[in-house]
């Protein structure tokens, strides 16, 4: 990953933007697309570019919880939302996007979900931020910015009432 | 008292009874079951939580919703699942219930869903399970005796608030056989503690235990009061199996008090709900016309029962020691 940047100048609205353009770019042509937004940051994501792609009609949500490979050590989270799709995504090419991408877990666990509902022509990833430490081979087709945090921090998406986003920096507890 | 439902971390351990569950527990298995409703519906039908884990169904008594749902719960939760028929087993040559646990512990069993005539069982095999120390082992109760039956209380609160949002302005009436079942005592557990304002119960002298004034319930023997104004009507299967001595005069003379028939319901709110746990005596305690009519949702609530349960095992299997 070359010239990492600290997360403290992130302007994560204008990281949407560039991955707006970059999602734009890469999805035209795609086939029978649509975009599945894994909860709970990457389905903001997933709603604002469906909106600004005129593809609102092709927007899902995934909730990975249920394919999680921690649930023997940690349990069921607290909260779980329901996973809502309602195309087909057999035959399809399916973006899937999440806010932070980091050791390829959550993608591994909503690849397994999304197969579940059908098999898809192809799958694409995109991700506002990559912040590197990755645990499985797992690349995203798009992303906005590669970023350096420190391994005890948790890099979150927030979204405002008025759906601006910001990111921020949290210890993670975890 | 030490809640032997609970873990050291306050996490549900063993589902017993739903007296003494918290209510963020209660809320916790009802919203993780909205999200396993989907499912159903899918192309495949499964989720990978339970994979590799065995879940043995202990039914000392006969059941068929209940073990089918229970089986279902567990195979689309991808758990191998084993059936074992009780009355035709060990158990009738002589071992005794927590010998029989431990031969199936022994055999690397995660979970027991148990039936038992005795009230009380479950929680036998759920103590010798912590006095023994295996903490990774869970027990769900799929009906004990007279006592409890938590995941139809628990499905009944899900039906009820996929249909009426929320609980706290609502009317629940149960009638019909309370003293015999314990499907009504987890529904007054559940609707008390998801804060319903008003529970009554409603059925002959004979059949209304004593006790239900302190647990905030009214009574009524006369159906055509209980049913006035009510949101939520849980019609209760007359149960002859459990009748011993002359409780009633007949089935007749049940019905002609008790039978929910469409101008009785229409005493009740116009929107309001009749559910039933089945299996359904027509003709003796709800007319074909209420069983099959459009506010009925019965049918619902055995769909919700599997995703109910769903929620219970794996918020179960996911919590250790």
């Amino acid at each position: 990953m070359s010239n990492p940047m600290k997360p403290s100048g992130l302007d994560a609205e204008a990281l949407y933007a560039n991955l707006l353009q970059q999602v734009r770019t890469g999805l035209t042509g795609a086939h029978d697309a649509c975009i599945v937004g894994i909860h709970s940051g990457g389905a903001w994501l997933a709603e604002r570019l469906a909106q600004d792609l005129g593809m609102t009609d092709r927007c899902g949500v995934l909730d990975v919880s249920f394919y999680r490979d921690d649930y023997a050590k940690k349990g069921l989270p607290a909260e779980v939302k329901p996973t809502h799709i309602t195309f087909d995504v057999a035959g399809a090419t399916v973006l899937l996007v999440d806010d932070v991408l980091y050791t390829g877990r959550t993608t591994r666990a909503a690849i397994n979900e999304l197969f579940d509902y059908g098999r898809p022509a192809r799958i694409m990833l995109a991700a506002l931020v990559d912040r590197g430490g990755r645990q499985l081979p797992v690349a995203a087709d798009f992303v906005a910015a590669t970023v350096q945090v420190d391994q005890c921090e948790a890099l979150r998406l927030q979204r405002s009432d008025a759906g601006q986003f910001t990111l921020t920096i949290e210890e993670n507890h975890a | 008292m030490l809640n032997p439902q609970l873990n050291k971390n306050g996490e549900l351990q063993h589902l017993l009874s739903i007296e003494g569950l918290p209510k963020a527990i209660v809320n916790h298995i009802l919203d993780t079951a909205s999200s396993f409703v989907g499912v159903s519906d899918r192309e495949v039908k499964k989720v990978p939580l339970m994979r590799g884990k065995s879940v043995f169904n202990l039914f000392f008594e006969n059941s068929t919703r209940t073990r089918t749902t229970f089986e279902i719960a567990s195979k689309r939760l991808s758990a191998d699942v084993i059936n074992l028929n009780m009355q035709a087993s060990s158990t009738s040559k002589g071992e005794s219930l927590l010998d029989t646990i431990d031969n199936l512990s022994a055999m690397h069993a995660d979970m027991f869903v148990v039936r038992h005539a005795q009230s009380g069982a479950p929680y036998m095999i759920a103590k010798h399970l912590i006095d023994t120390r295996q903490n990774h082992v869970h027990v769900v109760n799929a009906g004990d005796g007279r006592h409890a039956h938590p995941t139809q209380g628990l499905l009944d609160m899900y039906t009820i608030r996929h249909y009426k949002k929320d609980f706290t302005n609502l009317t629940v009436a149960i009638v019909g056989d309370i003293l015999h079942s314990r499907v009504a005592r987890s529904d007054i557990h559940a609707l008390t503690t998801l804060g319903v304002p008003e529970v009554r119960a409603i059925g002959p002298h004979t059949l209304l235990p004593g006790g239900l004034d302190q647990m905030g319930v009214r009574t009524f023997t006369n159906m055509n009061e209980g049913l006035k104004g009510v949101d939520v009507i849980i019609m209760l299967r007359l149960q002859n199996e459990r009748m011993n001595g002359a409780l009633l005069p007949s089935v007749q003379e049940y019905f002609k008090s008790y039978g929910l028939t469409p101008e009785r319901l229409a005493l009740a709110k116009p929107d309001a709900i009749v559910m039933h746990p089945g299996p359904m005596n027509r003709g003796v305690e709800i007319d074909s016309a209420v069983a099959d009519g459009p506010q009925a949702v019965i049918l619902p609530q055995v769909t919700f029962g599997i995703a109910v349960r769903m929620a219970v095992m794996s918020i179960l299997a996911g919590n250790q020691g």
